[in-house]
């Protein structure tokens, strides 16, 4: 089994464990072991936009540092970290590029982090739909059908953008669709799929974060879909948590099940439903599509 | 023919401070409207991304003052698409952090009650505090 270093983040330990529990669960069933990065922090969730803010690029350096350390210690078969929430892959991977291109903030970067070893600038950040995006449809043995299930693919901002960070192509994107042909259930997405659902603004300025989450699951219903996927978990809160809240906004709102893509692909790899803590609501439509009554453990 | 504009001293100095703060050369806007018309968050705003860009161009302060820095949710959509190769979330990171950097903060996390704080993903937390306090 390949082992590649895994950053989880804050929100996949709290408010996010079932993310982190189906994706652990894909990865093992497609050859992967993940080793959790030791001591890992922070990332700071948002990449530092002023050109003199260095100092907010140290945490999420800190944590590559640890992926270098972790390969010289022969605990990785490369110097690669996976990572599955989409805000810590944008400012990983940007905090990354910054450091890699600049020798001015590398040399201010070192000096400050005195303590730990240099980081060397070698380490590959990924975002866990990138190892698997070569896979063929078909290739995969799959447990479950998921036959006639619509899904409808939510990729959000910061998978995409900008494009020096985006996993595919900014404007048009296929790896999230190619992801769930690959667990058998059919892709369906609108330009919807990669307008902001208002992110962080959730906290300060919730009624534009309803406004833009009814039009995106609106769209969503429209296109025939049984459900939504995501790969943020701040997205999810936006699209899923906040259902009823859109509802009291726009009454003829009739709500969909929103799901992280990593439960898709275990259900259909075979994980026991037991590990949900709340049945996700696209499980119920695949029974029906399939002609099943009971989920087969 | 060509048209000049000159600015006078203060206006230079904040443009140049922009440019400064935000890496982008925000003289090279040719206001073609791209940017507004992709934004999510303009319509609620009464400044739009592209009015923001023409006057931190002329050095205009008052776009302090404007709204958009704080609805923008740093999407990163206008980033993608000006044809002039701009980076606009920097521009409206530059002009948030003028204002943070004088210790003022734009959210107060004490005005929430803790059933609605225990709801939110640690990540909405994290960033709202990263881009709206100094
Ligand atoms: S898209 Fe670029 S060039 Fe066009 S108005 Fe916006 S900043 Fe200016
Ligand atoms: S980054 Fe900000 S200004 Fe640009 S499109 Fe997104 S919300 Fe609007």
């Amino acid at each position: 089994m390949k082992k590649i270093g895994y950053y989880p983040g804050c929100t996949l330990k709290t408010k996010a464990k079932i993310f982190e529990k189906t994706a652990l669960y894909t990865a093992e069933k497609l050859g992967y072991e993940f080793i959790e990065l030791p001591n890992w922090n922070c990332c700071g969730a948002v990449f530092s936009l002023s050109s003199d803010d260095l100092i907010h690029h140290l945490a999420p350096i800190r944590n590559l540092v640890r992926v270098q350390d972790m390969k010289e210690g022969a605990f990785l078969s490369e110097e690669t970290l996976v990572t599955l929430c989409s805000m810590c892959f944008n400012t990983l991977k940007r905090a990354n590029i910054r450091y890699k291109n600049s020798a001015e903030d590398r040399s201010k970067i070192k000096n400050i982090m005195d303590t730990e070893s240099a980081y060397q600038g070698n380490v590959s950040v990924l975002h866990f739909l990138e190892l698997f995006k070569s896979i063929e449809p078909g290739s995969v043995k799959l447990k479950r059908k998921l036959k006639g299930l619509k899904v409808f693919v939510y990729y959000g901002c910061t998978l995409l953008r900008p494009k020096e960070a985006s996993l595919d192509d900014a404007e048009a994107p296929v790896i999230l669709e190619r992801y769930v042909e690959t667990f058998g259930a059919e892709a369906l997405s609108t330009p919807f799929s990669r307008l902001c659902c208002g992110s962080y603004q959730t906290v300060n300025a919730r009624e534009k974060v309803v406004e833009l989450a009814y039009k995106i699951l609106t769209s969503a219903i429209e296109s025939g879909a049984d459900a939504v996927i995501t790969a943020c978990p701040l997205c999810f809160f936006n699209l899923k948590d906040i259902q009823n809240e859109i509802c009291a906004a726009y009454p003829d709102f009739k709500g969909i099940p929103v799901a992280y893509f990593t439960e898709l692909s275990a259900y259909a790899l075979g994980m026991d439903p037991g590990e949900w803590d709340e049945e996700p609501g696209f499980i119920k439509t695949a029974l029906a599509q399939t002609g099943e009554k009971k989920i087969k453990r | 023919m060509s048209k000049k504009i000159i600015l006078d001293k203060e206006s230079a100095e904040f443009t140049k401070k922009i440019i400064e703060l935000s890496g982008e050369i925000v003289t090279l806007c040719e206001q073609c409207g791209t940017c507004s018309g992709g934004c999510p968050m303009c319509d609620k705003a009464e400044t739009s991304p592209s009015l923001m860009m023409r006057m931190a161009a002329l050095g205009q302060k008052e776009i302090l003052g404007s709204d958009i820095i704080w609805y923008c949710a740093s999407c990163y959509t206008c980033t993608v698409r000006c044809p002039r190769g701009i980076d606009i979330s920097k521009v409206a990171e530059a002009l948030r952090q003028i204002i943070l950097r004088d210790s003022v903060n734009r959210i107060d996390l004490s005005k929430l009650t803790p059933a609605e704080l225990e709801k939110l993903p640690q990540i909405a937390l994290v960033a709202a505090l990263r881009k709206m306090t100094g």
